[in-house]
Order: structure tokens, then sequence, then C-alpha cells
């Protein structure tokens, strides 16, 4: 599958995730620097709750006529002028893209960040026909001459990296000679890449939100360069998932009012761009022929699903930002280039369970992703319905399964329960010391390999309250 | 009024103590106790993990023991949590569905009782010590009880609250992510542990004794030497 950035197993990553120092301080920081500003960002707009279920309403109503929308959509860009594709597949989507190139005969792809090409591995799929396709945002191009590390993070791909091993790989890649200060690496990679934007045939950009109503295309970034992208190279493509639209210009204001906040904490962005089809006679710049190819590579398949409400997500990962799991192992353990909470869900929904299987129960449902999602997607329960899938699917191990069919005949019989809690102190004797149980056999050596256990108590509540029960009728 | 007490499985089998404060503070508040011998696990280990028949099972067999209750108090909110779920177990409109959600409405968890039912926030406790509080997941977000123990804690003469950072974090318990996980889960609650230590706090107060097992644990195997207690002990404390 494209969207998979490793070949190890899950727990392999994990480990070296978990074992990663200079990344686990890294995503550490920026994890708190993020949250502080989202919630001073949310506090600022007042009626938080109030907006996300704006929000949320309209992402609903939009996904639920998503086949209204996407067809207003490409009837205006087609009324503009521009060119209009749906792809089924990973497949059909490079396959038109490199159809684009090879018509163009283009040698230099400048493109600005975009999760689905990602998904697709677009860029591989231009690179293999021949063409160099060069990242443009900040965080993409580090990783991009880092040997094709890939992204850890859907917002700030590079969050796995600090500004001291940023140097180090534009020191070793590109020759710079500076200090590791933000400003200067900022300044080294801005005077390289401006080469690129002027030398660029085609212009490749993803897209935050497509607005039906008039056919634009609504770009969000912090540094400008996706405006490069679309207003210098004569050719510009858009790739955007078929979910990413919005009815008009209202909702537009509404979700990416949400998206910017629960993002990085800002109002809004330093640039939001918004393209209407292809340059005009009159205009300056822009591209002679747009072309918006749009993807659905799995996601038709989660319509009508319980898992619709994946499909509301605005990429703006403050799941991501605020998750416990996330915090500890890092963006590449999830073996997607969707990570986090959001990637748990997805990644299994567009990969398939053989791929990602272990991604839903990496997460303590502690629900802190539910709460920030600013279009009140219900993750952690989303994760429940994965876990429910692949039970019903008989994909969780044998003993579990049986474990848990020898709990609900417990649960559903006081009998039985009672035997058991009374046997259970009994059963653990011998492993019991000092009062606790520190070297536990079966299930219970995981959990002892990091906690001591307690051991149950010889007489339990319902013991007590009996007995006191007794005595108060014998005092009565 | 009368009360049906929740003990939870966890609670009747590793934390009895647990149980006999909250009997004898509530009765100290004037309840009178009901402790309904069917009860056995809300079946939050199966729904969890996905296996929904069997957590309805336990489920219908909870409505059934506590059909006849007035209010039911639950010792953890998590658990408590889960018996709001019961309903979603259930085809919409169905008599099972309908069951569930009357339990739901008088299911509390045991501050959330006492300050919104009962309408007390001043239980009469002593506890002298430095304490920090863990606030828990499923109580905080899922459940919404926010306030109510730090209300009761406020009143607590003696006790000397000191505000646990990123409280809000996750302690890494969840239930099975702690055992099927439980290289992440150590990650978290090792972050907790050194949370805790960072307030120089001689007591460690919950409401959710699953999650204190899970903290204790790791205090208890690092050997830390801060105290772990469920709010009822605390609240149920008559200074020494």
């Amino acid at each position: 599958m494209p969207m998979q950035i490793s070949e190890q197993g899950f727990k392999n990553r994990v480990e070296q995730g978990i074992e990663d120092d200079f990344m686990r301080g890294a995503v550490r920081s920026a994890q708190e620097r993020l949250q502080t500003n989202r919630a001073i960002a949310a506090e600022e707009l007042g009626d938080w709750e109030d907006w996300r279920t704006l929000g949320q309403e309209i992402r609903s109503h939009t996904i639920e006529h998503l086949d209204y929308y996407l067809h207003l959509l490409s009837e205006n860009v087609s009324k503009l002028g521009g060119h209009v594709f749906f792809a089924e597949t990973a497949e059909e989507a490079n396959q038109y893209i490199k159809d684009v190139a090879q018509k163009k005969n283009a040698k230099k792809i400048a493109k600005s960040k975009s999760m689905v090409t990602e998904e697709i591995s677009m860029n591989q799929a231009l690179e293999e026909i021949g063409c160099e396709v060069i990242e443009t945002d900040l965080g993409e191009y580090i990783l991009q001459i880092d040997d094709h590390d890939p992204p850890s993070h859907i917002v700030a791909p590079a969050l796995h990296k600090n500004k001291s091993q940023i140097r180090d790989v534009f020191e070793e890649k590109l020759g710079y000679e500076n200090t590791d200060k933000p400003e200067e690496l900022a300044l080294f990679a801005r005077e390289k890449l401006r080469q690129e934007f002027l030398e660029a045939d085609i212009g490749i950009t993803g897209c935050n939100f497509a607005v039906a109503e008039s056919g634009s295309i609504a770009l969000v970034t912090n540094e400008g360069n996706a405006r490069m992208v679309s207003a210098l190279p004569k050719t510009q493509i858009t790739v955007m998932g078929m979910e990413r639209i919005v009815p008009g210009w209202e909702e537009l204001d509404i979700v990416v009012s949400l998206l910017t906040r629960a993002a990085v904490g800002q109002k809004l962005t330093s640039y939001i761009t918004a393209l209407t089809g292809p340059k005009l006679e009159e205009e300056a710049d822009g591209p002679e022929e747009f072309h918006l190819v749009i993807v659905d590579n799995g996601r038709s398949n989660i319509l009508g699903t319980e898992f619709q409400e994946a499909l509301h997500c605005i990429r703006c990962a403050a799941c991501i930002n605020v998750c416990p799991v996330y915090r500890h192992v890092g963006g590449h353990a999830y073996g997607s280039i969707y990570p986090g909470p959001i990637g748990a869900v997805l990644s299994p929904l567009l990969g398939g369970y053989d791929d990602y299987e272990e991604l839903p129960y990496a997460s303590s449902l502690c629900g802190a992703c539910t709460e920030v999602c600013p279009v009140k997607i219900p993750l952690h329960e989303q994760l429940i319905m994965h876990r429910k899938n692949m039970a019903e699917e008989k994909r969780t191990l044998l003993a579990e399964r049986l474990v848990m069919q020898s709990f609900g005949k417990a649960a559903e019989s006081p009998a039985l329960f009672n035997t058991a809690t009374k046997m259970a102190p009994f059963l653990t004797a011998p492993l019991s010391k000092e009062g606790k149980i520190s070297k536990g056999i079966g299930p219970l050596k995981n959990w002892t390999d990091s906690r001591d256990f307690p051991e149950p108590n010889r007489e339990r509540f319902r013991d007590w309250f009996d007995k006191r029960e007794r005595r108060k009728s014998k005092n009565a | 009024m009368k009360v049906s007490l929740f003990i939870t499985c966890l609670g009747d089998v590793f934390n009895a103590d647990t149980g006999v404060h909250t009997v004898e503070l509530l009765e100290r508040l004037g309840c009178e106790i009901d402790f309904p011998r069917a009860q056995t696990c809300c079946g939050q280990p199966a729904f969890n993990s996905g296996y929904h028949k069997e957590a309805a099972e336990a489920a219908k067999h909870m409505i059934e023991a506590f059909e006849h209750a007035e209010y039911v108090v639950g010792i953890s909110g998590s658990c408590v949590y889960m018996v709001h779920e019961y309903e979603g177990l259930f085809e919409e409109g169905s008599e099972w569905q309908i069951r569930a959600r009357a339990l739901k409405e008088k299911t509390y968890e045991l501050t959330e009782f006492i300050v919104d039912v009962l309408g007390i926030e001043d239980v009469g406790a002593e506890y002298n010590g430095v304490a920090t509080y863990h606030t828990s997941c499923h109580m905080t977000r899922l459940l919404g009880v926010k306030e109510a123990p730090f209300k009761l804690l406020r009143n607590v003469k003696g006790l000397q609250l000191i505000d646990l950072p990123n409280r809000s974090d996750c302690c890494g318990f969840g239930g099975t992510f702690a055992v099927k996980m439980n290289d992440i889960s150590e990650q978290m609650v090792d972050e907790k542990v050194n949370h805790i230590k960072e307030t120089e706090a001689d007591t460690l107060i919950g409401a959710d004794g699953s999650c204190l097992m899970n903290i204790g644990g790791r205090l208890s195997r690092r050997e830390v030497p801060v105290k772990v207690m469920h709010i009822a002990e605390i609240l149920n404390a008559r200074g020494e």
C-alpha cells in the first residue's frame, strides 16, 4: 500500500519510537506548544463549543450530500475552463497526472504540501517517468532532502526533528554553513526554493477545501509557497481527497477558522489562497492550464458506514497534538502517513486491516482526541468500532475471544462471578509477596513487567457487607 | 434517601476498603445503603475490546440487578460511564434500550452524587497531608464530572491540594491497553509518576480505582513513597 511508510512490524516501530530520545523531546515540546496555542485560540474566539457544533453540522451536511457538491464543483471548474478528473484509485490519479506531465514535457515540478499526494505516492510515480518533484513546504522540503524521510505528522511533517538535526541535514546534503537558528535555516531554504519555483514546468498543490459554489480551491499555508506554486508555473494540477469540499464561502469561513485555530492556534494563517480556474486573459499571473484531480481511493466505501464521520476530518491534527500515545511513540510508529488518532481510524479504512490491524488498539481510549476535534468526530468511539469489526471477523487471538466469552458468561451469572472472585486470592497466592504481585504469569506478566499488581482481597467488599448485615440483624 | 451501591468488580475484589469508606461516608451523609448482591462487572473490558455481544449480556444483567434502585452510586467514573453507554448496545426503541436509559438516568459517580444530588460540598472530613489529585479521563471527559471532586476536596480540613502538572494526560491504564500495549502504557504511567513526584505531595488522590491501581503499581515498582488513596477514603477521614 502506498500509504505505508515502513516495512517493519508494529512492535519494532513502537520500540524504535520509545528509544528515540531526540524525537520524543521534539514531539513533547511541539505537543505542548501546539496544545497551549490551540486552547488560547479557542478561548479567544469565544463560544468554542458552538463553533464546533457549527463545524460538525457543515461537515455532516456536506458529506451527506457529497455527490451533489462534487457535481456542482466539477461543473463550476469546467465552466471556468479547468479540467476535472475523478480518480477512483491511486493508480488512476497518478496515471492522469503523469499523462499531463508527459503532454507538457515537464522536467521539473514544484509542489506545495498535500497529504493526499503522499497517500497515493504521487512523487514516486512522477519520478518514475523522469520528472524532478520539488517539495516547497519547508517541513516537506527538509524530509525530501533527508533521503525521503517520511512525514510523522499531517500538519508539521518534520515535527520529529529538532532544529539542530535540521541544520545537520542542510549541512550534509546542501552544504549549509550557518547556525541552527530557525530564521537562518528558513532563509537558506527560501533562497534554494526561489530558483525552483521559477524553473518549474508544473505546479502541484493539495487542497484544504474546494468551494463548490464557485469552483475555487482554498489553500491554507504559513509560508506562501502554495501561492508561488500556483502563480508561476504555466500548468497547475490540484489534487484533492474527494471529501475536502465545502458548499460555499460562508462555510469556508467557518471551517478555515476552526482549522487554523485547532491546528496551530492561529486566528488565520499568514496565507489563505483561493484559486478560481486558470488565468484569464487580462490577468498577469496564474496557470494557463488547470487540472483538478479528485481522488476517491477508498473514500466512497466509507460513505454510509458507521465510519462516515471519519470523512468529516479537516486535517488539523489537533487530535495528534493531544494524543498521549503519539507523544511517546511518534508518528513513524503508526506505519502510515496518517498517524495519531485520526490515522488509527483512517489508515485501516483506506489501507485495510491486514496492514493496520494494531492501530485501533494503540489508544487508551482516553478521549482527548474526541474532546479537541473541531468538527466533533467521535474518534475514540470509532476506534472501538474498528475493534468490534476485528473481533467479529475473528481477527483477534483465539485466546482473547475465549476469555471474552467466559467473561460474558461470568458477568451475567452472579454465582459464577461469586466463585471466580472468591477464588482469585487463592489462585494468585503463589505469585504474591508482601501484599503485591511483582512477577505475574500469562497476560498478567505484561502488567507486572513495569508495575506491581495488587493482591486480591481475601475479604471482598461483598463479604464485609454481608457480615455487617448479619451483625446488624443479630443486634436488632 | 436510599442508595444502591455499584461497587464495580475491581472495587469488590481489590479495593474492598474503598467500598467500606463509601458506605460509611454515605451513611454519615444520611443515606441508607443497599447492596444488590447480583451485581457483577459493568462489561467495559468486553465493550472496549470490541466484544459487544458479551458487553450486552453484562449490561442486561446489571440492568436487572439495579432495576429496583432509587439511586445507583458507583465508585468509578469509568464504570459509571459504561452504564451510561448501555443504551447504545440495544436496538433503537427496544425494551432493553428503554430499561438501559432508565438505569442511566439514576446512576451517578460518587462525588457527582454528593455534590449534585445531595447538594453537599463540605462532608466534614479532615485529613492532614499534602496531596495531588489525578483527574481520570473517562470521568472527566466522557462522563463530564469535572468540578465535583475539587469542590469536595477543597473543603477537607487539613488537606493541602497541589495541582498535578499535565493533569489531563491519561495515566496509561486504558483497560486491556495496559496489557496489550504495555510498552506504550509504561511510558505513559512513568510520565504520570514523574509529574506526581514534581508536586512533592505525600498522597495521590483519585476517584477511579483502575487508574489508581495503574499509577499505584508503578509508584510501588519505582519505590516512590506516595500514598495512593481513593477520594472516598479522604472524604471519610476524620483526622487522626
